[in-house]
């Protein structure tokens, strides 16, 4: 006989305040990428060399018209954070549109038609995550050379991974429930089933995963613009404003703190929602 | 399980021809790599010479063949930069990625493992809820930033430790840190579920009856199987870090093979891009054996009856 | 002298929300087998984990009078607790299957209990293992030692869990369920193995289970408990001849006994099933199922003795 086991204690309340504070971050930053021409105070990209390197507005010397300052080239720091904002949510977003259409149509195949599909489908997942993943986009880049387009292609198709591994897991077992066998003697086509029944049934998981893909590729690409072979300059990715203000930080860290700390609230923002979705969901997220 | 080695061996080997394959792919996306290699003041004539020199006015399907032959024997080729065998230059700058990344993994664990532990026996406390933040906040850490931010503090205002280079121990303690940090999150969470999920046991419900010590239950019984996930986990964060080491590399001035590719990919030297990639994935293959043989170890159930 | 185990009005509840165990007492005397009867959720494994204090976290347990051997247990603490268990009172479980730490092998697992209360050399405590799986009916127990859980068969992994609990002579020992997961045949094997070491060691032995047939055989005493509470208790023989609660009768009816049956004749059921009970209840808490209840059942219930060994709870009289 088993015991009732008790999980008191305040997860729901907590769950629920950590979700809203990650959808309130995210809630902000869809508003700076959509409106970001109508938000920026000054014109992201015009330099003013007689106003470098300017103090936000917490540090003696700062100018009112740039609150969080300006950077080595005298541009506003505050407009160049927002116009990155739209740099990082389009790039998330659109990688992750391409590896999930990669990831789920791998990911359902192998797992709605099972034996040598989805050995292959297993096989191409082992060899997709034996690839370093940043070298071979840097790869990439530095190849080919920097554009975003060319970023988010090599990204989508680097990045699919993981829904591959949820769409399978997921398909398999939709694929053994009572509703789709009773489809299957309904005599519904294999493309009916797959998509009148097997992915809305899994969809929840892949919401889940895509909020975690957003976050991931978000970072990677402020992590190759840093490195130089990402979003091409004068654009202000945040990983690019880090990788511009490296030289001054140690006198002036503030330069690499604020865009910083703009993609580690995004990202732990993106992370808090997907969290919450997935206990919201009851989905699992992890292969 | 001999038979489920040979399986796992055979799908390495055919991971890693892929992986030659795609590598070979990718370094010929560029177009002609004989007027990079030549750079921009070259001649026709020039260029024509660096073609010959490098085999590369063979037909793509030859040169393809001829580096899988090469490096199935060992001899991944020659860097158009260094003049030198690509394996021994890899070779040289081996250690100090390895370094690298056992350090991460070390301190990684040395993190994880008792806040896993600790959340799972204080599971739904204040305690608890602490250690999910701390992984979801590591989670979020951009870790070229992390890095920086380290070496204004750590190095600059403290003093406590040297900002870049490889010339002492202290030096990989920042660099081991950052990358860390990549694999805390997903190494606490591994431990504290397994833990929850051991603790929940019929076998820790036994042990309790047999009265044993608190120590004997939670590290005896418990981790051991909890261990086994992690286990896997580890060896598979310490690839994803030594393929990630390429940032943190190059953030710290290490020169290790992260930092090779890295300079490689900027002079076009496409023989040790395609080496390194194909290293690292082999790196990372060899690393999920091994984790499936510790997991036979770890696991009797996995021995067979 | 003292009773082996004295339990005396045991609460259980879960999270303040649902009472498991509510004022049930049982005694176990020395050298006696005590069965503990009642149909699943009644709270009989939850009484016996209380005993052991192995509740799972969440749950809490208070009692009059909750004593081993004359000493308290509800001021033991973790420590003192740990200092018994499996020492001087031992306890087995439903789920053979899951109950043996599948990383150790059987050998690691049963010295451990001895070396940690009897402090032996580890070839002294392998010794004794060896004898006890051979006392258990294990052939081979060389071989056994060494072996992993998974390598056993249930009914084997049971006889090895009987042989742990024993490993450092206990005087209690509390067999919860124990042959439920087992194949029928095995079951009265193990069955006839827990009597027999209960008789030749002198066991006080407390027996969980929901089978009257096993309580026939074994049982010195019955406790028929009801939605936590103890309804019913009794000399085995006078039980089964005499019921007087309406819950004990009613379960005697649902058992097959040869010859004492009509032939064609339907065999008795008790129609609902056992009621969650929360906090603040109460009454009888058997009045929705029980024939004889009537407006009175809603107040507390008066406990009756029938004889000098066998009481119950009911307002009929006895």
């Amino acid at each position: 006989m088993s015991i009732v086991s008790v999980t008191a204690g305040p997860k729901r309340g907590w769950k629920s305040v950590s979700t809203w504070i990650g959808a309130v971050i995210v809630g902000i930053a869809l508003i700076c990428a959509i409106a970001a021409p109508l938000l920026v105070p000054h014109d992201p990209f015009a330099q003013d060399l007689g106003k470098r390197l300017l103090p936000p507005f917490w540090m003696a010397g700062t100018n009112p018209d740039y609150i969080l300052g300006t950077d080595q080239l005298g541009r506003d720091y505050l407009s160049r954070l927002i116009w990155g904002c739209r740099i990082s949510m389009l790039i998330g977003v659109t990688v992750t549109v391409v590896s999930a259409l990669i990831g789920i149509t791998i990911g359902v195949l192998g797992g709605f038609l099972g034996g040598r599909v989805d050995d292959a489908v297993l096989f191409a997942i082992t060899t997709r995550l034996s690839i370093p993943v940043v070298l071979v986009a840097l790869a990439v880049v530095g190849l080919l050379g920097s554009s975003m387009t060319l970023l988010v292609l090599t990204l989508g198709l680097l990045l699919w991974d993981r829904f591959a591994v949820v769409a399978r897991s997921t398909t398999m077992q939709v694929r053994n429930l009572d509703f789709v066998a009773a489809a299957w003697c309904a005599g519904c086509s294999r493309f009916r089933i797959l998509s009148g029944e097997v992915l809305p049934n899994i969809a929840s998981h892949l919401v889940v995963v895509a909020t975690l893909e957003i976050a991931l590729a978000i970072l990677l690409e402020a992590a190759l613009s840093f490195l130089g072979l990402g979003v091409p300059p004068p654009l202000p990715s945040w990983g690019l404003m880090i990788a511009e203000a490296k030289d001054y930080m140690f006198f002036s860290p503030w330069v690499i703190v604020i865009p910083g700390v703009a993609l580690f609230v995004l990202v732990l923002g993106i992370n808090l929602l997907g969290d919450g979705l997935r206990d919201l969901f009851g989905a699992r997220s992890d292969p | 399980m001999l038979q489920f080695l040979v399986r796992r061996l055979i799908v390495a080997i055919l991971v890693a021809a892929t992986v030659m394959t795609l590598a070979f792919i990718l370094t010929r996306l560029s177009g002609d790599l004989a007027i990079s290699i030549a750079g921009p003041n070259a001649t026709q004539a020039d260029v024509e010479a660096v073609r010959k020199a490098y085999g590369l006015d063979r037909p793509l399907t030859v040169q393809f063949f001829d580096w899988v032959g090469r490096a199935a024997t060992g001899d991944l080729g020659e860097s158009y930069f260094f003049k030198t065998k690509v394996s021994k230059l890899i070779g040289e700058r081996m250690p100090i990625t390895i370094t690298l990344g056992l350090t991460g993994l070390v301190i990684a664990l040395v993190v994880s493992l008792p806040l896993g532990i600790l959340a799972a026996v204080r599971e739904n406390t204040v305690l608890d809820r602490v250690v999910q933040m701390v992984a979801l906040l590591g989670q979020a850490m951009p870790s070229f930033w992390l890095g920086l931010i380290l070496m204004i503090t750590l190095g600059l205002q403290l003093g406590w430790l040297p900002i870049s280079g490889t010339g002492s121990w202290q030096h990989y303690v920042m660099p081991g840190i950052v990358l860390a940090f990549s694999a805390i999150p997903a190494i606490t969470r591994l431990t504290r579920a397994g833990m929850i999920q051991a603790m929940g046991s019929d076998y820790i419900r036994t042990a309790r009856a047999k009265g044993l010590s608190r120590a004997s239950i939670l590290l005896k019984h418990a981790l051991r199987n909890a261990a086994i996930p992690v286990v896997a986990i580890a060896a598979v964060q310490l690839g994803f870090m030594l393929g990630g080491s390429i940032v943190i590399e190059q953030v710290f001035a290490l020169h290790g093979v992260g930092f090779l590719a890295w300079e490689s990919i900027g002079k076009n030297d496409f023989p040790v891009v395609q080496a390194v990639v194909l290293v690292l994935a082999v790196i990372y293959v060899a690393l999920t054996m091994l984790a499936d043989l510790m997991n036979a170890v770890l696991d009797p159930r996995l021995r067979g009856p | 002298m003292s009773a082996l185990l004295e339990v005396d009005r045991l609460e259980v509840n879960f999270g303040g929300r649902v009472s498991a165990v509510r004022g049930a007492s049982v005694t176990v005397e020395r050298g006696e087998t005590h069965c503990l009867v009642g149909e699943s959720g009644c709270g009989k494994s939850v009484t016996a984990l209380a005993v052991m204090n192995l509740l799972a976290r969440g749950a809490r347990r208070s009692a009059k009078r909750l004593a081993f051997e004359g000493q308290d247990l509800t001021g033991l603490s973790d420590a003192g607790m740990a200092q018994l268990r499996g020492n001087a009172m031992a306890m087995i479980f439903q789920e053979p299957m899951t109950s043996l730490n599948p990383a150790y092998t059987v050998g690691s697992q049963m010295t451990e209990v001895l070396r940690r209360h009897k402090k032996t050399s580890q070839r002294a405590a392998t010794d004794r293992a060896a004898d006890l799986l051979a006392r258990v009916g294990i052939t081979a127990p060389g071989l056994r030692l060494g072996q992993f859980p998974h390598q056993l068969s249930g009914g084997l992994r049971q006889r090895v869990m009987i042989a742990m609990a024993l490993m450092c002579d206990p005087k209690l020992l509390i067999a919860d369920e124990p042959t439920t997961a087992l194949d029928v045949t095995v079951q009265a094997q193990i069955l006839r193995l827990l009597a027999g070491l209960q008789r030749d060691l002198g066991l006080g032995m407390l027996l969980i289970t929901h089978d009257l047939g096993i309580v026939a055989r074994v049982a010195h005493r019955v406790s028929v408990m009801y939605a936590g509470e103890v309804v019913e208790s009794a000399p085995t023989a006078e039980l089964f001849a005499n019921p007087k609660h309406p819950y004990t009768q009613g379960l005697l009816r649902c058992v097959p006994v040869p010859g004492k049956i009509k032939r064609d004749e339907p065999l008795g059921s008790i129609p609902g099933t056992v009621p969650r009970i929360g906090p603040g209840f109460e009454g009888c808490a058997f009045r929705e199922r029980c024939d004889f209840a009537d407006a009175t059942c809603i107040h507390t219930i008066p406990r009756h003795a029938a004889s000098a060994a066998h009481d119950f709870l009911c307002r009929l009289p006895a």
